[in-house]
């Protein structure tokens, strides 16, 4: 039953090329956490407009857009009307909270062919203010994209898919709560360093396991926030990158892998489609989980961590809730997780991945003040999307990793 | 007329029965419906009884208020015919299902439309 597909592509022999040919060259986040009064096009406008402006550059330098929404099935369009903009290169691949990071392959192949010179990658949402149409919009999305052998069974989606996965992962494994609960304490005290993050209140494993129940074995401790928030990065050639005032971060290789929508055509709840992007994207990048300084991996809940960490390598199968145990992924820890405090503690306004790529570049740039860690060359950031159903891997690296 | 693989299994279902789909060419079962075996490419599956035979896969209970109706199973169940399916556990409490239970199907209705529910199997082989 659990036949993990497994990819015939050889990342190293064709994808290698693209190696740090591309870098990112500006970066920046608005509005994260709370924005009342805002919209899902206010905040990724704002964020734009301040990545293009990091990146040294101006809005009609902007010739290619890579952008999603949870909602609008057609938000290029708006997005191109609002930044005025007229671009040749157009991303509006939608596989979740992974999209952002999944934008990055096909841009770099666009650049590299001189379709365009600069992409915008960029998302906002207002997730957690506006109040209106949010009962509507999960009602409209299951006419719009139904999954009938999954809804009649109430699964509460996406938690429930991930407790399911939780559930199974402590089975096979020997996982404990308490690991689970590692997870949420090291994002919040990362967090804690962080003065962008929403959440910043002290947070213990007794807190995580006393709180609310949502679903077992995951409480609501175990769950990522509901926030706004909006990011954006632009990429250009590597060449471009070098004139431009900041210190360009460039991208070593990324892949992406989908094996399933729902969680019960998911082969094996323990192994992630991670397994595939993440060597895939280190293949091209050749590089492995050991020469990284900092994973930033997409915490929409707790299990994610331990199963991201698995699967790209940090440790093997089933040994995740070991290596987060005692404090392994905190600060301090054997390995810098989420330094901005994730999903879990920072910020998760609909999705998550392009925060986890704006995390990596500012501590590659050296630009995170207290959390700032000592080492930092080398950064793998991973995304996950629907309920553990696409999973894109990106490694990116400093000058001297080229 | 030719009916999707979903609209069929949900008709089988409403009449009262749990069907699969069966691929003629590779010989596997198939679950969730669909238009092509998944394992070769093969088209058309046929329909075919479902034994109703299962060992829970993985399982949560979800939280819910009392006055709501309370605490309920979902779980995956994985079919001795080698499928996977999301279903619940229901007659017995929802903490109380666990991984490697042996569960029997049976076909309950809620506004008119069948769906596919399992109990504990009271025969079937050991857990
Ligand atoms: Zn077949």
């Amino acid at each position: 039953m659990s036949r993990v597909p497994q990819s015939h592509l050889d990342a190293a022999a064709v994808n290698r090329p693209l190696r740090g040919r591309v870098a990112i060259a500006g970066a920046a986040t608005y509005g994260c956490g709370e924005a009342p009064g805002m919209d899902d096009m206010t905040l990724l406008v704002r964020a734009a407009h301040a990545a293009v402006a990091d990146a040294g550059l101006t809005m009609q330098d902007i010739d290619g857009l890579a952008t999603c929404s949870v909602n609008a099935s057609m938000w290029t369009m708006p997005v191109i009307e609002h930044l005025g903009i007229n671009p040749t290169y157009v991303d509006g691949t939608m596989i979740g909270g992974s999209s952002f990071i999944a934008h990055l392959l096909p841009a770099m192949r666009a650049l590299e062919a001189g379709q365009c010179k600069a992409v915008l990658v960029c998302y906002g949402s207002a997730q957690r203010s506006a109040t209106f149409g949010r009962k509507e919009g999960v009602a409209a999305r299951r006419f719009l994209d139904p999954q009938p052998y999954e809804h009649p069974y109430e699964p509460v989606l996406p938690v429930a898919a991930y407790a399911l996965a939780a559930a199974r992962h402590m089975h096979e494994f020997g996982t404990t709560r308490e690991q689970l609960a590692e997870v949420a304490v090291a994002a919040r005290a990362w967090a804690q360093k962080n003065p962008e993050a929403f959440m910043r209140d002290p947070l213990t494993i007794e807190d995580v396991l006393s709180a609310r129940p949502i679903a077992s074995p995951l409480g609501v401790r175990d769950c990522c926030l509901v926030t706004d928030g909006g990011g954006a990065i632009v990429l250009t050639r590597a060449e471009r990158a070098r004139d431009l005032p900041r210190p360009p971060v460039y991208v070593l290789g990324n892949a992406t892998a989908i094996w399933n929508r729902q969680i019960s055509c998911m082969p094996d709840l323990t192994t992630t489609a991670a397994a595939q992007s993440g060597a895939q994207a280190f293949a091209m990048a050749g590089l492995k989980a050991a020469d990284m300084d900092m994973a930033q991996v997409y915490d929409a809940f707790t299990i994610n961590t331990i199963l991201f960490l698995e699967d790209l390598g940090f440790c093997a199968k089933g040994e995740g809730g070991a290596f987060v145990a005692a404090g392994g992924i905190a600060p301090g820890g054997r390995l810098a997780v989420n330094t901005n405090g994730g999903g879990l503690s920072c910020v998760h306004p609909g999705m998550y991945g392009i925060f986890a790529l704006i995390e990596a570049v500012r501590q590659l740039r050296g630009e995170t003040g207290a959390r700032q860690l000592s080492k930092h060359r080398t950064a793998v950031v991973h995304g996950n999307g629907g309920t553990l159903s696409s999973q894109s891997t990106a490694v990116l690296g400093t000058a001297e990793t080229l | 007329m030719h009916l999707s693989a979903q609209t069929h299994y949900q008709a089988e279902l409403d009449a009262g029965r749990f069907c699969l789909q069966h691929c003629p060419q590779c010989q596997n079962h198939v679950f969730t419906p669909r238009e092509l075996c998944p394992h070769c490419g093969a088209s058309p599956l046929r329909w075919v009884r479902a034994s109703g035979l299962g060992t829970v896969y993985s399982a949560t209970t979800i939280a819910r208020k009392a006055d709501a109706g309370g605490n309920y199973n979902v779980a995956l169940i994985d079919l001795d015919e080698g499928v996977r399916m999301m279903s619940r556990v229901e007659g017995v409490a929802p903490e109380a299902v666990h991984i490697g239970q042996r569960v029997q199907a049976h076909v309950a209705h809620k506004d008119g439309r069948g769906l596919v529910l399992f109990q504990p199997a009271v025969q079937g082989g050991a857990e």
